[in-house]
């Protein structure tokens, strides 16, 4: 078995503030030095958030198995559902499940809306996406290399339905980025 | 200039807790305080400090006690901030109190009945007399006299009306008890929760809320079904054991009471109930929390909900003292900023007033 | 000064921070929302900011310089305590300067310096419902909260102008945030008010007793509830401070005789030295 963070208390604490940067921020990329060397197909970014964020609190839905599946259960204790519709927090290394597939909350109770933990190819910051919205002065941009073209439209439809909704963490080698569903994303 | 910039904060905190340490010890003369003579000796206070501590170490709530010189909400406090660092190994089984090992059970409702009346260790009959000679050192007690069998388990007073169906079972429905000390409360809350809340509650809340069911707030008509007070197992099964292991036991006091209820559409005429554990000796909080627990029922028996004590989030968010008196006495921090702030307003509107004297209507 | 090893950095167990790092998480993608968490019994008392004590013991890392102020004064009683506590758990470096400061816990007001990207404010927040004098049960405002049913709070408003002329509110004044959830600012006075408003620092507020967490994050709208005819005045007293002569800062009164007499100086001690200090230097 891979290990976990070097250093359970301080990683943790690193890694956080990175992806409290990352949603204060949205579309700001932020680099994760501390990152674990997880099982393939798992990026550090990935695992680091996971480690981070993720417990026997929180059921996940996730569609990697084998050796990964075993680490985030060793490391993370997390109850794996098999439906996106259980879960707290949805770890996604291949092509995303639909938003609306995922717990949105209600309006009462927006915050049980799920975290989808989202391993892309890669993330550039200054092109593609541009973001707005709060936690943006004027307008960020992002590159999600591979994002599927309906992304967007879902996006924007999902919005609509504030203060429900999805919050996303992008993860791609040791870069990290967040989109908060209070996000507004437009065509670069 | 008569104002110097208050500076200092750091060495008046120092002081003021060195003060603290020296009252809290009184006259040196006066031999200090063990903590063994606190627990064997005031066990009633390391009981409710125990109880509403939600921590069972006779030994830390002795220590909180002497700690907070007497002050019981503070040595609750002292135990809760330690309790909230340990960490949690796991959950025991629901406890069995119908096994219990008996040291007193009364009913009021069976003059005897299966397992008897026991009086047990009880002040119900003392006379309240001071007992002069107890300023007195070394006046050791009489002797009580030891039973030759131990006291056989006793069936539940409530138990004996369900069998007739005269009252109503609780529903087993499964479900994992509620834990508020990790989970936010939140309303409408389901039993578990209720009774979590309850046990942990001050015991004077609980004891004026529950007398005023029995002045006309709230209708009730309760018996004492029983009281009972003694040793249950503790025990639990590991995850990787798979099988029940005994941790050992603990003293409680239960008490159910048993209340008129005059059915409603769905359900005959019966009796309900009124449930109370508490840890330890906490007869008086025992009783007043099953009065408290039956009129939270109001609700879901169909009952008129207009008193206090049926008010299910009134009782709930008032019924724990730490956060109680932090609160309350949260009011003798510094406010002045906030205080500015309103002396500015009322010098304003002072001022407006004075310069234009309107009548309501006018300003309508 | 190195952390007490008898607890864990920064006293909170992993397990609770991770609960309390997720709900700070969610209250940043819902501006304004009251989180619900699993707030813990912490070692200071039920009103003296244990909310805002374990949002800050879930953010802090040993590269963390932290700014600890009640009623704007490093110094008051209060704010002493809570910077003691942290050097003790968590050990790490404190400042009274607002620029130096990486996270800022305050109760009461909001720094006069402008914050920056760098930093983040923890409020400590006693109730995190600002309706709760209109409406003291948790389901109904929990309800006009889903619904975006603020009424009673503008009825209430309505009052105060048709009563006093003009709003009464002088702290905790209710705002608006991201045009959706009415939210307390907590007990700072309304002069700090417009400071919230699209700041580029992130702000977080705790609720211990009340269990609640909820976040403005950097450069959010966060508008002070008013009418077009009667809009939003930030007041001050009217003067100066006489230790350093701002015009422009929120002013404590200070009683200094039992004739009337009495004098403003700055709530916020950290300007005021600043001020005072430069004010030297230009002399010199």
């Amino acid at each position: 078995m891979r290990p976990g963070f070097a250093d359970p208390v301080l990683d943790t604490q690193a890694s956080f503030r990175a992806i409290l940067e990352a949603m204060s921020r949205p579309g700001r990329i932020q680099r994760l030095e501390a990152a674990p060397t997880p099982p393939a197909p798992l990026a550090p970014a990935t695992a680091a958030a996971l480690l981070t964020l993720v417990d026997a609190e929180t059921p996940l839905f996730t569609d990697v198995g084998g050796e990964a599946a075993d680490w985030l259960r060793f490391h993370c204790g997390c109850p794996i559902v098999p439906q996106p519709g259980q879960a707290a927090f949805a770890l996604i290394v291949g092509a995303p499940p639909s938003l609306s597939a995922l717990p949105a909350g209600s309006d009462e109770d927006p915050q049980a809306g799920a975290t989808l933990i989202w391993q892309v190819a890669a993330l550039r910051g200054e092109a593609g996406w541009r973001l707005s919205g709060p936690g943006i002065e004027r307008e960020h941009r992002l590159e999600v290399r591979d994002a599927p073209a309906s992304f967007i439209g879902e996006w924007a439809e999902m919005g609509r339905a504030f203060p429900r909704g999805v919050d996303a963490i992008l993860c791609a080698g040791r870069d990290l980025a967040a989109l908060p569903r209070t996000l507004r994303i437009r065509e670069g | 200039m008569a104002y110097v910039a208050v500076k200092g904060g750091e060495q008046a905190i120092r002081h003021a807790h060195a003060w603290l340490g020296e009252t809290r010890r009184g006259d040196p003369v006066t031999a200090e305080l063990e903590i063994a003579q606190i627990e064997q000796q005031l066990g009633l206070a390391v009981d409710r400090v125990m109880a509403e501590g939600s921590c069972l170490d006779r030994g830390l709530a002795a220590l909180a006690i002497k700690q907070a010189q007497g002050d019981l909400i503070e040595a609750i406090f002292l135990l809760r901030a330690y309790r909230t660092t340990l960490p949690r190994f796991g959950y025991a089984r629901p406890l069995d109190t119908a096994a219990m090992r008996l040291n007193r059970r009364v009913s009021a409702t069976y003059k005897d009945l299966p397992g008897g009346q026991v009086l047990g260790p009880t002040y119900d009959y003392t006379h309240r007399l001071l007992d002069f000679s107890l300023a007195r050192p070394d006046a050791a007690p009489e002797a009580a006299p030891q039973a030759a069998e131990p006291q056989p388990a006793a069936p539940h007073v409530t138990e004996l009306l369900s069998r007739e169906g005269l009252m109503a079972r609780e529903p087993e429905d499964g479900q994992e008890p509620a834990d508020l000390t990790r989970q936010p409360q939140s309303f409408p809350a389901d039993r578990s929760a209720r009774l979590q809340n309850l046990a942990r509650g001050d015991e004077g809340f609980l004891l004026s809320l529950g007398y005023s069911t029995q002045r006309g707030y709230g209708n009730s008509h309760p018996f004492v079904g029983e009281i009972r007070q003694g040793l249950v197992t503790v025990s639990m099964v590991p995850p990787e054991l798979g099988f029940e292991i005994d941790l050992g036991e603990i003293e409680v006091t239960e008490c159910q009471m048993v209340n008129q209820f005059h059915g409603s559409r769905s359900q005959p005429p019966q009796f309900t109930r009124g449930y109370g554990l508490v840890l330890g000796r906490c007869e008086r909080k025992a009783m007043s929390m099953a009065l408290v627990d039956r009129a939270l029922q109001a609700g879901a028996l169909g009952e008129d909900r207009a008193a206090p004590v049926q008010d299910e989030e009134f009782v709930m968010l008032h019924s724990d003292n730490v956060e109680a008196t932090g609160f309350v006495e949260h009011l003798k921090l510094p406010h002045y900023v906030d205080f500015q702030s309103e002396l500015e307003v009322v010098r304003r509107l002072r001022e407006a007033a004075a310069a234009e004297p309107r009548s309501v209507e006018a300003a309508e | 000064m190195t952390a007490d090893p008898g607890y864990n950095f920064a006293y909170l167990d992993e397990n609770t921070k991770r609960m309390i790092r997720r709900a700070i998480l969610k209250a940043i993608a819902i501006p304004g929302h009251q989180v619900p968490f699993g707030g813990r019994e912490m070692p200071l008392p039920y009103g003296w900011g244990t909310g805002g004590i374990q949002v800050t013991a879930s953010l802090l890392g040993p590269d963390d310089v932290l700014k600890v102020i009640d009623q704007g004064a490093d110094d008051t009683t209060n704010a002493v305590s809570i910077r003691h506590f942290f050097r003790r758990v968590a050990g790490i470096a404190v400042t009274t300067r607002t620029r130096e400061a990486s996270i800022i816990q305050t109760r009461h007001r909001i720094p006069e310096a402008k914050l920056t990207e760098g930093q983040i404010i923890v409020y400590q927040v006693p109730m995190p419902e600002p309706m709760f004098r209109l409406e003291p049960r948790l389901t109904e405002t929990r309800r006009m909260h889903g619904l975006a049913d603020y009424g009673v709070m503008h009825v209430k408003l309505y009052e105060d102008v048709a009563c006093h002329g003009e709003i009464s509110i002088a702290y905790n004044y209710p705002v608006m945030v991201h045009g959706r959830y009415l939210m307390s600012p907590s007990p700072i006075p309304a002069f700090d008010n417009p400071k919230m408003d699209r700041m580029p620092a992130l702000q977080l507020f705790g609720a211990g007793r009340e269990k609640r967490i909820y976040a403005v994050p950097p450069y959010t709208s966060v508008r002070s509830l008013d009418f077009e005819d009667h809009p939003f005045r930030a007041h001050r007293a009217k003067g100066c401070c006489a230790l350093c002569g701002a015009g422009d800062s929120y002013l404590d009164e200070v009683v200094t005789d039992d004739r009337g007499g009495r004098m403003f100086v700055c709530s916020d001690t950290d300007y005021c030295e600043e001020r005072q200090a430069s004010r030297t230097e230009n002399a010199a």
